[in-house]
């Protein structure tokens, strides 16, 4: 098998051979409808992104700001089921065989599907790991046992909140690579301050080897590329779907909603691309 | 958890069989395992106890009494029917047991700011209400759909001091609430209490707001026995969340002769769409922290609850609910709408007491099953609130303008 972790694995060493840091932007899954969001996806790779996380709608997306829970709702108002996620990542795929694709949400769509069907048909589509916001270490055996087993790593959060021990016990089952969440805040609503962003990775690059990857504050090119600087991945969602938003009319897709949306993952993507990590990371980047 | 009882759970991981669980994000698990700690110490400290009981007493105006409802009890024709009247406490129902309890809680853990949820608005003025009392800052998140049917409430909060936030994502009801706070509290972390208002939320919340609420059952337990000599010989209670249920039942899950009934709201019916029953009618899942019975699609999308009562309107329900129901020590009924406005009506006229719409419910049920008991059969009925708040939603569904 090539999917899945190794997946990830790959493209993580490819990048620490470059010496940069992975470009990964963030899109809900049917936002603002499928075949937008599915062009959008297919046409992520082209415009810079390294690895994607594509969100699974939800109805209480509880760790979510404003604007991506403004996407989970445009999506499920135009009827995304998990089916139809798992359908366009296999669609994805079937164009793209080396970027990985991450699926991150909240457990209850998958727990309902069933968690082992979930892997085997996200396996099967040619997803490659998970991110599951409310499965903390303590729930999430359920999910990783039939992960592990099928190759998807199951991504675990770390928050600066979390303290060593807690650190020590994610880290312990963690796979694919570390999503360290930048602020103590939800999904869009406080900028990340580069410092506290370094020493927070720093502590978390001292206790692993595997790739880490900062998320939820990253509001521009310019921290995109400020925390290219020491991170392996700097993951861009509420800016993204913000952009989706202002684009919309009447409430839908209209002509600028697709450049719209590349041209703002271009620059964020040159604004990762344009910056050499100046240190080596982990054992992939 | 322990075989020969109802009462051990939940176990070290907040698990009442399959449900319960702390189901949140990294940001909040080291803020859960520390009200946790916090919660498990104050347990241990009889200075926690007796500070608790002071307010409960001087304050909450506890014990609540024991009312033999006896106008009632000769129209219905069969049980003895009593009244556990918690809605005599201060503020005007049971929701104060529990914010008087998390709030010294958070007082002794060095928190300085309180958030909290509300549906119909009873939690949100016992917070705001207790808030004041120990001058914290007070922040309520309610759903725009409830700030519009429980106006009074919403003023009310506001007089004590309290910032309400209406809240506009999703269904704009309580579960909605639910979301925005812990949306805030993953905000500030450092200073921040959340008291929720219910039996649900992640671990120990359950358990705690339970063991809070629980001064309820204590208390029937003495009464009934001062008053009749035995224990009674069942329970009624309205499920929300179900924090007033867990609090009568409790202390006699184990009492193995007592029939134990709890009440969700069927709003306009269990076979339409626009109910409230979570236990009659839905199916397992995980939110807001723990896994338990939701009313859900089949792609786990979290559905609108209805029900006339705001304070029941909610599509989850406690995860120690889930489990009773599940091994079958609690029986789960449900109540339309329609039912609850004519159990309101007639306590009213018969007992000179307006039940809130939620106990209402519990008195609908108690109607339907006390003709069928004989007349030394003890029925006790959780009257948790009382329904002043309720008189323009009564009004507007009994077509009387005000
Ligand atoms: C009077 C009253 N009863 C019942 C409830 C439902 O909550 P629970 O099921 O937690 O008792 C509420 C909630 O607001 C309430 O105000």
């Amino acid at each position: 098998m090539t999917g899945g972790r190794e997946r990830i694995a790959r493209r993580f060493a490819a990048l620490a051979g470059e010496g940069r840091s992975a470009f990964v932007p963030f899109v809900t899954a049917g936002d603002p409808d499928r075949e937008t969001s599915s062009a959008i996806l297919a046409h992520l790779p082209a415009l810079g992104a390294d690895l994607i996380e594509l969100g699974m709608p939800f109805s209480d997306p509880m760790a979510d700001g404003p604007s991506i829970q403004a996407a989970g709702e445009r999506a499920l108002r135009a009827g995304q089921t998990m089916a139809d996620t798992l359908a366009m990542a296999s669609a994805f795929r079937e164009g793209d065989t080396d970027t990985p694709l991450v699926l991150m949400g909240y457990f209850n769509p998958i727990h309902r599907y069933g968690a082992e069907a979930f892997v085997s048909d996200a396996k099967e589509a040619g997803v490659d790991g998970l991110i599951v916001v409310d499965l903390p270490p303590e729930e999430d055996e359920e999910l990783r046992v039939p992960a592990e087993a099928a190759g998807l790593a199951l991504i675990r959060l770390v928050a600066p909140t979390t303290d060593d021990a807690r650190l020590r016990r994610i880290l312990a089952d963690c796979a694919g690579f570390v999503y360290y969440v930048s602020v103590t805040g939800i999904t869009g609503t406080k900028s990340a301050m580069t410092r506290d962003v370094a020493a927070g990775l720093a502590r978390v690059r001292k206790a692993t080897d595997l790739p880490v990857a900062v998320g939820f504050g990253v509001r521009n090119a310019g921290q995109a590329s400020e925390i290219a600087g020491f991170a392996d991945a700097v993951v861009v969602g509420s800016a993204i779907v913000q952009r989706i938003e202002s684009t919309l009319v009447d409430g839908r897709a209209g002509s600028g909603t697709i450049p719209g949306v590349e041209a703002l993952i271009r620059e964020l993507a040159g604004g990762v691309r344009n910056r050499r990590a100046p240190e080596a990371g982990g054992a992939g980047g | 958890m322990e075989r020969n009882t109802y009462r051990g759970g939940p176990d070290a991981e907040g698990r009442f069989g399959l449900f319960g669980g702390r189901y949140v994000a990294e940001t909040l698990m080291p803020l859960i395992l520390e009200v946790e700690r916090a919660w498990r110490a104050a347990q241990r400290d009889p200075a926690f106890e007796a500070e608790l009981r002071y307010y409960l007493e001087h304050y909450v105006g506890r014990p609540s009494p024991l009312y033999f409802a006896e106008r009632l009890t000769a129209h219905l024709g069969g049980a003895k029917i009593y009244f556990k009247r918690d809605e005599l406490n201060h503020t005007g129902a049971h929701k104060i047991n529990n914010t008087v309890g998390q709030i010294l809680l958070a007082r002794r853990m060095g928190k300085t700011r309180i958030i909290a949820e509300t549906g119909a608005g009873q939690h949100g003025v016992a917070t705001a209400t207790v808030c004041a009392l120990f001058d914290l800052p007070c922040v309520v998140y309610m759903g725009e759909t409830d700030i519009a049917r429980q106006a009074p409430n919403v003023f009310r909060m506001k007089l004590l001091g309290a910032e309400v936030v209406p809240v506009t994502s999703g269904s704009r009801t309580l579960k909605d609430a639910m979301n925005e706070t812990l949306r805030d509290w993953v905000a500030n972390v450092d200073d921040t209490f959340y008291v929720i208002g219910t039996v649900a939320g992640p671990h120990p919340y359950p358990a705690m707001v339970r063991d809070f609420q629980s001064v309820i059952g204590n208390e029937v337990r003495e009464q009934i026995l001062a008053a009749e000599g035995r224990l009674p010989d069942t329970l009624v209670a309205c499920i929300g969340g179900g924090s007033n249920a867990m609090g009568l039942f409790h202390p006699f899950l184990d009492d193995a002769g007592i029939d134990i009934h709890a009440v969700e709201a069927a709003g306009e019916g269990i076979d339409t769409e626009r109910h409230a029953a979570s236990l009659t009618a839905g199916s397992p899942g995980v939110l807001h922290g723990n896994r338990t019975y939701l009313l859900q699609d089949g792609d786990g999308q979290i559905q609108e609850a209805h029900s006339i009562s705001a304070g029941l309107d909610y599509p989850g329900v406690g995860p120690e609910h889930a489990w009773l129901h599940d091994v079958g020590r609690v029986r789960y009924v449900s109540v339309s709408d329609e039912e609850a406005l004519e159990a309101f009506q007639l306590c009213s006229r018969l007992e000179g007491i307006l039940p809130a719409l939620e106990p209402s419910h519990a008195l609908a049920h108690v109607a339907r099953i006390a003709g069928d008991l004989p007349p030394d059969h003890l029925l006790v009925m959780n009257m948790c609130g009382r329904g002043d708040k309720d008189v323009f939603t009564v009004a507007d569904a009994l077509g009387v303008k005000l």
